[in-house]
């Protein structure tokens, strides 16, 4: 065993977070790996478009400037990174970060694993051809009836690629759709030679993967416990692994930071985005949620243990992201007298206006922000005395023109509906390409991932 | 028999936090209770059916619910929450993430003795 404890600190909770977040974790205090996760649902669409423009793009991009910060630091404190930026084109963006590497004179310094096999663009008709349906998970529906309008399909692969690029001796591993948690458990399947039947350990990784995948929101931020009494959200510090051999790990910070570790906020945290606890899925184990203690020990210190798995089932989830149509949102804000009257008024001569002009939509949604937008009939009636309300009208639509001629009668009704209406500063609202998330099970033996390694 | 104890109406938000989530068209929202004596009282009270009924007109699909003891929590899956889902949805709420307030709204009775 190399290592009594290994700490991983969650860097980046999804593609636009906070960019202050993976140097204040490398330079805050001991830590051995970097988590940066940057891929949400529909993320590999964008790039698969930015890819199809430039073959050289395809990743998040703003994870070049980042690294370049961070690079020296990294290697001066022989720190290894795990991340998912590398999208649909895991490649460029490691030849990316190892040009920047080279021009701050780490050449020779540095080992860039790459990992691919995610990506079943240019097989799905082979797939589809041998059988495999592809069905939609929520709806049943076979992947044929969108065949056309698929932009994107990748598997998600779990943390078996990871380990392997770390045994190869990367420092850097860049992939492409692994799962967030994969990212986590690599690194201490790999420090703590975890087999990959060792279900238990390896849930505990999930588990504690799961935990920091959303950065802050496991160490103070989007906490609806005690958000009030959350100290120094403007110095949070992202949450850390500090994991063991044995499969018991706690969730720290770093010193001198703001935000806050405790039950309540892991809590919070451990039900986000989840299905059913007693299994909780990913292509390296089935982790049982309801199996986890949580003990606070001391300040900003939460204790797991006792995480039981089971064994991984025999597919892979597949994410396809296809073509669906065309939406748009305008919006115009209503002021004091009689605020919310005038919004609705404005709503009933627009959708008489659309009505008259023929215009046809899959859905046409009116929310009046300041009433009903967040918690509709729940919220109850409006106090009478509304400062403002702000209309916001959406537009679904297979075709483009309907939503087009939509983003054209929101300014109108300024100078030609009900009085004191401002808010349009930002113009004519824009119709927007609807690309849908198809979410689909495949055999894993019809997917190998590889890695490969790039040497600065 | 267990003796009746006198109850109060309370909103959850007094005795619970939560977060929600979404996965496709569906929200999730994880309820929690604030002290473990109040967790027995989420289970008896705050089932499926009565979120389903709290949600009606909002949600188009069933309710399912599950039960994390170890954690004082109750998972809840709300189904055709979420106008199609992630960049389907023209609502402002697409990705399910203010749910969570919505369900602390619901009024539940709690023994007075609290």
């Amino acid at each position: 065993m190399k290592n009594t404890t290994v700490r991983v600190a969650g860097a980046q909770g999804f593609w636009g977070d906070w960019l202050e977040a993976p140097y204040r974790q490398l330079v805050g205090g001991p830590v051995d790996y970097l988590m940066l996760d940057y891929l949400a649902e529909v993320t590999m669409s964008i790039m698969q478009k930015q890819k199809s423009r430039d073959p050289a793009l395809g990743y998040a991009k703003d994870f070049i400037p980042l690294m370049e910060r961070i690079l020296p630091e990294l290697v001066a404190r022989k720190v290894k990174v795990t991340t998912n930026a590398g999208g649909v084109n895991p490649r460029a963006c490691a030849e990316a970060v190892a040009a920047a590497a080279r021009k701050l004179g780490l050449a020779g310094k540095l080992i860039i694993g790459v990992v691919t096999g995610d990506d079943l663009l240019g097989r799905l008709d082979q797939l589809l051809a041998a059988g495999h349906a592809l069905a939609n998970l929520d709806t049943g529906r076979p992947l044929s009836d969108v065949r056309s309008k698929i932009r994107s399909a990748n598997a998600y692969l779990g943390a078996a690629p990871v380990v392997d690029a770390l045994r190869q001796g990367a420092d850097i591993v860049i992939t492409g759709r692994v799962t967030d948690t994969g990212l986590t458990l690599g690194p201490l399947m790999h420090e703590f030679g975890w087999r990959a039947d060792d279900w238990d350990r390896l849930a505990a990784g999930t588990v504690a993967g799961h935990t920091i995948e959303c950065g802050a929101q496991a160490s103070g931020g989007n906490d609806l416990a005690d958000w009030g009494r959350v100290p120094d959200l403007a110095n949070v510090g992202y949450p850390i692994v500090e994991a063991r051999a044995d499969g018991t790990f706690a969730i720290v910070k770093h010193p001198r930071t703001g935000g806050k570790i405790s039950v309540a906020g892991v809590t919070e945290q451990l039900v986000y985005e989840m299905g059913d606890p007693h299994s909780y899925i990913t292509p390296d184990c089935v982790a049982d949620f309801t199996s986890i203690r949580l003990k606070q020990k001391g300040k900003d210190r939460v204790e797991f243990s006792e995480i039981k798995g089971k064994p991984a089932t025999d597919k892979y989830k597949v994410s396809c992201a296809y073509f669906y149509g065309y939406k748009a949102v305008g919006t115009l804000v209503y002021a004091w007298p009689d605020a919310y009257r005038k919004a609705r008024a404005a709503d009933q001569i627009l959708r008489k206006r659309m009505k008259d002009l023929g215009l046809s939509f899959e859905a046409v949604l009116t929310e009046f922000v300041g009433v009903d937008a967040t918690h509709g009939p729940l919220a109850g009636p409006p106090a009478p005395d509304l400062a403002e309300v702000q209309l916001r009208v959406g537009v679904r639509a297979p075709d483009q023109a309907p939503v087009e001629r939509f983003t054209r009668e929101i300014a109108p009704l300024i100078l030609n509906g009900p009085p004191t209406v401002t808010g349009f500063a930002g113009g004519r609202p824009k119709p927007e390409e609807i690309v849908a998330y198809w979410p689909a099970l495949l055999d894993k033996r019809e997917v190998t991932a590889s890695v490969d390694l790039v040497r600065v | 028999m267990k003796k009746r104890s006198k109850a109060v109406l309370v909103p959850l938000v007094e005795i619970a936090h939560a977060r929600s989530g979404d996965k496709g068209d569906t929200a999730n929202v994880g309820l929690i209770a604030r002290k473990a004596e109040h967790y027995p009282v989420l289970v008896r009270e705050v089932t499926a059916a009565r979120v389903r009924r709290h949600f009606k007109g909002i949600i188009t699909g069933p309710v399912e619910r599950f039960e994390l003891p170890n954690l004082r929590a109750l998972n809840f899956l709300l189904h055709g929450a979420l106008d199609g889902g992630g960049t389907i949805s023209l609502k402002t709420d697409a990705q399910g993430k203010v749910f969570s307030t919505a369900l602390l709204r619901l009024r539940i009775k709690v023994p007075s003795s609290r």
